[in-house]
């Protein structure tokens, strides 16, 4: 597999000392679908083509169905989907970008948090239909394992997360927010990430890597 | 979620015909305008809300947020609620929708949700969003379960046997406070109606939250320029510190003459009424007095004078009381 054969490449990050592969173990889940996607593909294939034949050979039919075009991580997509599909659901099953995730799917969690336009929002809050002007950026459009954002660096480094399962729409939800009006202590890191809930509490740690990459700026 | 069909308004009359063929504007209708869709999407997948056909408002010109030529602030519909926190003019001359609308949700609803959106947010009761449980607003005659029910975040002000739900904006509030007008355009064309009285009290149609009709398009809001020196202050008071609805909310507007009586002065309330709450009670307890605490606190006890609290918010009429005594101190000193 690529991911093995390219394991030995030392990352580019700032974290020098951090394998792909510690990473990766590091990081959990999200990483992994971030890694998937940004080396190669692994069972899946996010060209739509595949994507629709997938769709077709796991014998889904949706009545209804309406063409779709997005714009994701600078990559244009065009699929069939039923018109209620959330931007979050069609994120995943659809195009499988499984990085985002899929929390209380009402909008309280904060875990499908993905930027629209430069704007962080919850993507089950949205219909993908909705979407097909929009410039949309996930967790795996952000950085690469081997090119990590300044933001993945930091929870990293930080210690941000323990599951894992919050911490792709965490650090959306950072990167955006250190482009917003917001105040420079840490009570304003809490308010200003208070959309994003994190119940394995490491809630100290993210607004540690939160303001590491503001006093960056 | 109900399959329903999803089109594209290109124009404002477009929008408005398409939505006038809905049996109703209010709760139960099958045509919806779609914008941020925080609010709809969500009663959506509970099935609470099941329209057949939704009409994306996104594209209409309607996001702008400009001055007046008379010295007020008009709101597009779809101007998005963080853009209006942040708007310089808001922040500097109507000060209380900034802070109300920041003291709501979570930074990133804020970016999606729109005005005009917020303005017709749904309530938070349990049992509306249930459709397993008796609800008069979503099912008009079934009855109410939150009357001796679960009722720790229900109104009591406003209230009927039919129907207790809270409204659970906070920018409604400040709109309250601040005499916004809501600019509609219709079937019959356009119409403006002041937000006193936008709203309706349950009575025996709880269904019914406000006085649009089929085709109804709230198009922009306009705010009226304040008197000179003129302060203003919103304290939200909740269960946790941030991205929650409020127990209890005052908005006050105020200012205070040369002499340091109070000569302009707006008083509402959120979390406590079955809509944004205005109290020209209080409004009418304060006028010509000093800023003083022994004022506010006798216009907050005129202000909850008709609460009706039930099994398990009577905390609420203390609570309603204290912020606004504190939101008014607030505002009174407030640059």
């Amino acid at each position: 597999m690529d991911l093995e054969e390219k394991d030995d490449k030392e990352p580019t990050s700032s974290l020098g000392k951090l394998s792909r592969r510690s990473f990766l173990s590091h990081i959990g889940a999200a990483g992994v679908a971030t890694a998937a996607t940004a080396v190669a593909p692994l069972a899946i294939s996010p060209t739509i083509t595949d994507a629709q034949e997938r769709t077709s050979s796991e014998g889904q039919t949706i009545p209804g169905a309406v063409p779709v075009t997005l714009r994701v991580n600078e990559r244009q997509y065009s699929v069939q989907i039923d018109p209620r599909a959330t931007l979050l659901d069609t994120l995943r099953e659809t195009l499988h970008l499984t990085g985002t995730k899929k929390g209380c799917d009402h909008g309280q969690c904060g875990a499908c948090t993905v930027h629209i336009n430069g704007r962080r929002v919850n993507s089950c809050l949205t219909f993908a239909a909705m979407q097909q002007t929009a410039e949309i950026i996930t967790i795996e459009g952000l950085g690469q394992p081997d090119h990590l954002h300044p933001m993945q660096e930091a929870f990293v480094e930080h210690d941000g997360f323990q599951c894992g399962y919050c911490t792709s729409g965490q650090i959306m939800s950072a990167v955006a927010m250190v482009k917003e009006p917001w105040g420079a202590s840490d009570g304003d890191v809490k308010e200003a990430m208070s959309g994003n809930i994190c119940r394995c509490g490491a809630y100290p740690n993210i607004v540690a890597a939160v303001q590491a990459v503001r006093r960056m700026a | 979620m109900e399959l329903f069909e999803l089109v594209t308004a290109q124009t404002v009359p477009d929008a408005v015909k398409a939505q006038a063929r809905s049996s109703t504007a209010q709760n139960g209708a099958d045509v919806r305008f779609i914008a941020g869709g925080t609010n709809l999407i969500d009663y959506m997948k509970l099935n609470v809300e099941r329209p057949r056909q939704l009409i994306d408002i996104n594209g209409l010109p309607l996001d702008k947020i400009e001055k007046t030529a008379d010295g007020g602030l008009k709101l597009g519909a779809l101007a998005r609620n963080a853009d209006v926190a942040h708007d310089p003019t808001v922040r500097a001359q109507y000060a209380v929708l900034s802070q109300a609308l920041l003291a709501g949700a979570s930074p990133q609803l804020r970016n999606m949700a729109t005005t005009g959106g917020n303005l017709l947010q749904k309530t938070r009761c349990v049992y509306y969003r249930d459709t397993a449980t008796s609800c008069n607003k979503r099912e008009p005659g079934s009855g109410c379960s939150a009357i001796g029910g679960y009722n720790r975040m229900l109104a009591i002000l406003g209230t009927s046997e039919h129907c207790i739900a809270s409204n659970p904006s906070d920018q409604n509030v400040a709109l309250m406070a601040l005499d916004a007008v809501v600019h509609i355009e219709g079937s019959k064309g356009q119409r403006t109606v002041p937000i006193t009285e936008f709203y309706l009290v349950p009575g025996s149609t709880p269904q019914r939250e406000t006085v649009l009709e089929p085709g109804d398009l709230v198009t922009y809001l306009t705010l009226p320029k304040l008197p000179a020196g003129t302060k203003s202050a919103y304290l939200k008071l909740r269960d946790r510190a941030s991205y929650e609805f409020a127990l209890a909310s005052a908005a006050i507007v105020m200012k205070q003459d040369a002499g340091g009586r109070i000569d302009f002065i707006r008083v509402a309330m959120g979390g406590v009424g079955t809509k944004p709450w205005r109290s020209p009670e209080a409004e009418k307890a304060l006028l010509g007095k000093p800023a003083t605490p022994s004022n506010f606190r006798a216009a907050a006890e005129t202000a909850l004078h008709g609460a009706r609290p039930q099994s398990q918010n009577g905390f609420k009429v203390e609570l309603a009381k204290r912020c606004l005594v504190h939101a008014m101190g607030q505002a009174s000193q407030n640059a």
